[in-house]
């Protein structure tokens, strides 16, 4: 039986990443490692010794770590749409030899994404490993967590390819991640709750995809009842994850297929 | 002729309101080497991509292998092999891991892949260079890489788009000598070109282009008898000379076509041309007598030069 054309895509991006690999997976083994030290035992000990109940009711390391695990998923599923991305079509143009094969646009878009999915499932393996070295869930919470933080790195790197094929210069990708992805980053409750944030903010964090993944992660590494029902925040990712892969094959159509 | 592999009728691209193919028409028969001549901007890439399925058309008719490009381009793609005029090889792999990728995307088994691997790179003269970066390759060798990753599954139809444009010429004819063996393999050849020498050495048959549209066809023999003389003689005048009018060069040739830097005098007698020439020849910086090219062709049916 023939192979579905979107995994072919799958197995070359995974051909090329044998390459990378090692380095790859020193970066998602120490960064983890580094944060947590840093923000979570250092930072940490002082919010501790401030707030003796806990921030929502656990110490500060436990609370920064599933969020960490979630934000770090949405900053892999952004760099693999975003750069990845602009490398295909632009500055290699892999993509432009790949669609000279069967592979269709819309192959090439799910083979892409799915791939991106796969990055993310095994840097928050990863984490999810070191946050049970730290000894702040067990194995079983970390790899719960792992699921809604896969679910936000797929609903960032969709709608970030679909921004990409549309940008012509790395300088549109560098002014996502200023305002759009860092920022996300450090307000989406992930190394304070959002109720910190000034009144008017708040509806902006519901908004965010982030805001969604840390909730549930904290609720399935932790036991924390989420601030919204699961069920709708799985239901809002899957909406930004369906709808920015067609935005995406939308713009890949318009580069690629003219 | 049989039955041909491409048919093209009225074919049009367009790009907002710029015509890039402009309404042509031609087919290609199995097994022959077809060429698309022209200066850049005639629509010869454009062209290309809409045979190879990866850009739909605007207008008229394609027919690719008998099949519908707008609605089995995969098929098609699966058939043919496509030789783009920039190297998109992924310079961070292996000359090796490059096909084998490539072969992947056209589903071909492991074992047929690394059979064919082997037999490509020998091919393409790159079978030392199997597990050497592609960055370090140079530009003939990429260049031949492109060409063996486009025949990863064994098309019947090889497309190439400016083949040899920025290759020395050793690098040049190393490669026409690689196509050539295709060429009597049987495989069906559609180039594009803007160099006349690369149109006359390769092609069997070819259309000349300009500005979107078909202005002859024929074989580059053909072509030469129908719109130029045999012969054509190149004065070079000395900086300070005026040239003056065509007149005072009608005894001298059939036809005559003064350019910036030079003088062609066409004729089907060289000798009697240059005992004419001979008078005024404190006038010259030098001439030369040459055989007609295409060049002189598409000098004679569009007034301009292929490279400018």
């Amino acid at each position: 039986m023939a192979t579905p054309l979107a995994l072919r895509v799958v197995e070359a991006e995974a051909r090329v990443y044998r390459r990378v690999w090692k380095g790859s997976v020193v970066t998602s083994f120490l960064n983890p490692v580094l944060y947590l030290l840093a923000m979570g035992v250092g930072l940490g000990s002082l919010v501790d010794r401030n707030l003796p109940d806990g921030v929502a009711g656990v110490g500060y390391l436990a609370f920064l770590a599933p969020g960490l695990l979630a934000a770090t998923a949405m900053q892999t599923g952004a760099a693999e749409g975003a750069w990845k991305v602009m490398a295909g079509f632009k500055w290699r143009k892999t993509y432009q030899a790949v669609l000279a094969t069967p592979v269709t646009i819309e192959a090439l878009v799910l083979g892409v994404l799915t791939w991106a999915g796969v990055r993310v499932l095994m840097v928050t393996m990863v984490f999810a490993a070191v946050v049970v070295v730290f000894g702040v869930t067990s194995p079983v919470g970390a790899l719960a967590a792992v699921l809604p933080a896969m679910l936000v790195g797929l609903a960032t790197a969709a709608p970030v390819a679909g921004f990409t094929i549309r940008v012509d210069h790395d300088a549109g990708l560098t002014n996502l991640f200023r305002f759009g992805i860092v920022p996300m980053f450090l307000f989406s409750g992930t190394f304070f709750p959002v109720s910190q944030l000034p009144e008017l903010l708040r509806p902006v964090a519901f908004a965010v995809p982030l805001f969604h993944g840390v909730e549930m992660a904290r609720w399935a590494a932790l036991g924390l009842a989420p601030a919204v029902s699961p069920v709708a925040s799985v239901a809002y990712l899957l909406a930004w994850t369906v709808g920015g892969t067609w935005w995406a094959i939308r713009g890949f159509r318009r580069r690629l297929w003219r | 002729m049989s039955v041909p592999l491409v048919t093209a009728r009225g074919l049009v691209k367009r790009f907002g309101d710029f015509v890039a193919v402009d309404g042509i028409d031609f087919e290609i028969a199995a097994g022959e080497a077809f060429g698309f001549l022209g200066p850049n901007g005639a629509g010869k890439t454009s062209t290309m991509r809409m045979i190879a399925a990866t850009s739909p058309l605007d207008g008229g008719e394609l027919r690719v292998l008998g099949l519908d490009p707008a609605a089995e381009g995969s098929a098609i793609r699966a058939r043919i092999g496509v030789v783009p005029q920039e190297d998109n090889l992924d310079m961070e792999l292996t000359v090796a891991e490059n096909l084998y990728i490539y072969g992947r995307y056209f589903d071909l088994p492991r074992r047929v892949i690394r059979r064919r691997i082997d037999e490509l790179l020998d091919f393409a003269q790159l079978a030392e260079r199997r597990d050497a970066r592609v960055e370090s390759l140079s530009g003939g060798m990429k260049r031949r890489l492109t060409i063996a990753r486009g025949l990863m599954n064994d098309p019947e139809l090889v497309l190439l788009d400016e083949p040899t444009t920025g290759l020395d010429p050793q690098a040049r004819h190393a490669l026409w000598d690689r196509l050539y063996r295709l060429k009597r393999r049987g495989v069906t050849l559609i180039i594009t070109t803007h160099y006349m020498d690369e149109a006359e050495q390769l092609c069997d048959r070819l259309v000349v282009m300009d500005r979107g549209r078909i202005v002859a066809e024929g074989s580059p023999r053909d072509l030469i008898a129908r719109y130029s003389t045999p012969e054509v003689v190149e004065l070079r005048f000395r900086p300070e000379v005026d040239v003056g009018a065509p007149s005072r060069f009608a005894d001298m040739a059939q036809r005559v076509e003064i350019l910036p830097d030079r003088v062609l005098l066409y004729t089907g007698d060289a000798d009697a041309t240059v005992a004419k020439v001979e008078p005024m020849e404190e006038l010259l910086d030098g001439f030369l007598v040459r055989r007609a090219t295409l060049e002189d062709v598409f000098l004679h049916l569009t007034g301009r030069s292929l490279v400018d």
